[in-house]
């Protein structure tokens, strides 16, 4: 068999025996009636105990959400979506009134994340770096560990339902605030039937003590997933987040919509992390999340940092463009992308830099690897304004094709109305070189190794913007994501 | 060691070995001389089971075991080793990475135990300091502006590392300045032992001054035309390659 042969071979190979997170916790759960209507988002706003402000801002967005046609730009290709098929909430129904400690949690829950290799108590990692968790499931927020250690230093970690109750007036100003209910009609869907998500509030001058994150699950069959993130850090301060996905494998289409939203004042910085391993269907294309996700960093005060790093290597549609508005004077944007695609995965991905303050500064590394029959684009646009004196981008866009029936699109959008402002764009298209893999396979290592070797050294430069902590655990999920079912 | 009985190899259907006749045994330093075209390379893929290259006719007995069936990767952990003519660049792969991912993959082959990080630096520090090579090549990713001395350096690197039984080292000479040429020779010749073959390919004698052979073997037209000692080089120096119907060049 030739090189290339052989290395298509391996890449068919790769089915979804690979995911290994494709299970199902049996478990008792309460959900909505089917399908969607003003009753739905009420039903959900009432569960939650919500304010009024709160239903009234929900259902404005419901019914925008009616007037709004559905995209026709992205480059995935997929059937118009059946809103009314889905259920928009589901919780397990020991959760009831969300836990108060991580004793009253569902052990049937806890077992699920303890699969998932995420631990769900106070424990240190082996660095000695404790990680604060938020595990969302399904619809609602499951448990938030290390609240009580965060809290003294003033540090607000808890799911989205809670803040509301809690602090209501700092979600009534900031959510909505970055991405408006009108930006798109999956944000849209979002603000009307949002269910939970993690909230972080970092004080004036704090740097948040340990990790966030959050642990999104879809477990219930037929349910979309439409969680809300909202992270505000106050002048001076520093945090760091990152979220992961998964879900069981399903014959059909389950849809995420999620909305992130960030804010930087004065001198304060953000690093959010993503790695995103949702089911991303079968080899043959069937099942799999559509992952159409709206997040958005506004670097409000000057000489703050919004740094957005991705890992995207599941779903069966990954369609998003995590972007920084760079209004702060002296403000940073950063986009790091890893997306890898195989079988008939497909991904539109990329960012918007907005420049509109003096000097403000953006940053964009997009590595994309497409295996089997998958396609990728990569979409990126940065704006200068017409007062972004002295703004700055780099952009590198570098995709690698594995295999001869993959593809890999690049779509830079530049507009620039000042012009002091400087825009530089690279890219580049390889395929995965047979000479390396020999070399490789010459020195003992196997070809499937070698493949994740390979691309692991093609995203390096991402891999080392990831928090040590989950620099290695995202190493081998390249590795798994290419590899198939060894080991 | 190695046996090579009858040999014939195509590459994109064309014949390039023709009935390679060849024995070399452990402690023995063999050198297969020829022009360009003669099929050196070739023969160095074909050990070392480079995809594209198929074995038409006859057997490479490795220690008594056929190779021409067995992947590439498996070959290297029984201990054949190639010193690639080129060197790959592997972008973003930090050398030491690379290696021990390589020891690593050969001692699982072996049933033996893989070595941690602590024991693989010791053993990686040793190395280097042997062989006279700089630390800040291990952090380099592979291979990657590498000079052609360093590139070659680094393939002596990788053997002394893997420890072969068999190592064939095609065309080591190339784009090599004389100081390189040395350095790396000397690399070479510390990895002498009696355990181990050794198959020099090259194109000219001079490398054969500083790893000195214990056989020649002239290769011309796909199979080998004469053998003898190391005086053969010399012969061919003086005398090109003309009487094996190959035009001086």
């Amino acid at each position: 068999m030739s090189g290339k042969a052989q290395t298509i071979e391996k890449v068919r190979e790769f089915t979804d025996e690979k995911y290994k997170f494709g299970f199902v916790t049996d478990i008792e759960t309460e959900s909505a009636p089917k399908g969607l209507s003003e009753d739905i988002v009420r039903f959900i706003s009432a569960k939650k105990d919500e304010p009024e402000w709160l239903l009234e801002s929900r259902l404005k967005a419901y019914r925008h959400w009616l007037t709004m046609p559905d995209p026709e730009w992205q480059k995935p290709n997929f059937p118009p979506i059946d809103y009314q098929g889905s259920y928009y909430y589901s919780a397990p129904k020991s959760v009831g009134d969300g836990p108060q400690s991580l004793d009253e949690v569902d052990p049937e829950i806890l077992k699920t994340y303890e699969k998932l290799g995420i631990p769900l108590f106070e424990q240190e990692r082996l660095s000695g770096i404790p990680i604060a968790v938020d595990a969302v499931f399904d619809s609602v927020s499951v448990a938030t560990t290390f609240k009580a250690k965060l809290e003294e230093s003033g540090v607000i970690f808890c799911p989205i339902s809670e803040a509301i109750q809690r602090c209501p007036e700092l979600v009534k100003k900031y959510m909505g605030s970055v991405v408006p209910y009108t930006d798109n009609k999956h944000a849209c869907l979002n603000s009307a039937v949002f269910t939970d998500g993690s909230f972080v509030y970092i004080p004036k001058g704090v740097k948040c003590p340990m990790e966030l994150s959050t642990y999104f699950r879809i477990n219930a069959e037929n349910t979309g997933q439409f969680e809300r993130t909202l992270i505000i850090a106050e002048e001076g301060s520093y945090v760091s987040y990152l979220e992961g996905c998964t879900a069981p494998m399903r014959d059909e289409n389950q849809l995420h919509a999620a909305i992130v939203e960030l804010i930087t004042m004065d001198d304060a910085e953000i690093k959010y992390s993503t790695v995103q391993n949702w089911y991303p269907g079968d080899a043959e294309g069937k099942g799999g999340i559509y992952n159409f996700v709206t997040k958005r960093g506004l670097c409000k005060g000057k000489n703050s940092k919004i740094s957005w790093t991705q890992v995207e290597t599941g779903s069966a549609i990954t369609w998003k463009y995590p972007s920084c508005i760079l209004q702060g004077d002296n403000s940073v944007g950063e986009f790091y992308s890893i997306a890898i695609t195989n079988n008939y995965q497909q991904a539109d991905t990329g960012t918007k830099m907005i420049h509109l303050g003096k000097n403000t500064t953006s940053r964009i590394i997009s590595k994309g690897i497409s295996a089997g029959k998958s396609d990728q684009m990569y979409r990126g646009l940065v704006r200068m304004g017409p007062k972004a004196v002295g703004a700055r981008n780099y952009t590198q866009c570098d995709s690698l094709l594995v295999g001869d029936q993959c593809g890999a699109h690049t779509v830079p959008y530049i507009e620039t109305k000042n012009k002091s402002a400087v825009v530089e764009h690279e890219a580049t298209t390889s395929k995965i070189n047979e000479e390396q893999l020999f070399y490789l396979r010459q020195r003992g290592i196997p070809t499937e190794k070698a493949i994740a070797l390979v691309v692991n050294g093609f995203c390096r430069e991402v891999l080392q913007q990831l928090p040590m902590e989950f620099a290695v655990e995202a190493q081998k999920l390249v590795e798994i994501s290419l590899e198939g079912s060894v080991g | 060691m190695l046996e090579i009985k009858n040999l014939h190899a195509t590459v994109g259907g064309k014949e390039i070995l023709k009935g390679i006749n060849l024995t070399v045994n452990a402690g023995e330093v063999h050198a297969i001389m020829g022009p360009n075209g003669s099929g050196k390379s070739t023969l160095s893929y074909v050990i070392s089971g480079k995809d594209g290259y198929e074995v038409t006719e006859g057997q490479i007995l490795y220690n008594g075991i056929d190779l021409t069936e067995m992947e590439p990767e498996i070959r290297a952990a029984e201990g054949v080793f190639l010193a690639f003519q080129y060197p790959v660049e592997i972008p973003g792969v930090p050398n030491v990475t690379f290696l021990k991912e390589a020891v690593n993959a050969v001692r699982r082959h072996r049933g033996e135990d893989e070595l941690d990080a602590m024991q693989f630096v010791k053993m990686i520090k040793a190395k280097t300091e042997e062989l006279g090579i700089a630390k800040d090549m291990l952090k380099r990713a592979v291979n990657v502006g590498f000079s052609g001395g360093e590139k070659k350096r680094n393939e002596i690197l990788q053997m002394a590392v893997l420890n072969p039984k068999l190592a064939v080292l095609d065309e080591t000479d190339s784009g090599l300045d004389i100081d390189a040429l040395k350095i790396v020779s000397d690399g070479v010749n510390q990895l002498r032992s009696d355990e181990r073959a050794i198959l020099v390919i090259t194109h000219y004698q001079r490398l054969l001054d500083h790893i000195v052979p214990d056989f020649v073997h002239v290769l011309a037209h796909g199979k080998i035309q004469r053998s003898g000692g190391k005086e053969l080089a010399f012969e061919l120096e003086e005398k090109g390659y003309a009487e094996y119907g190959v035009a001086a060049e």
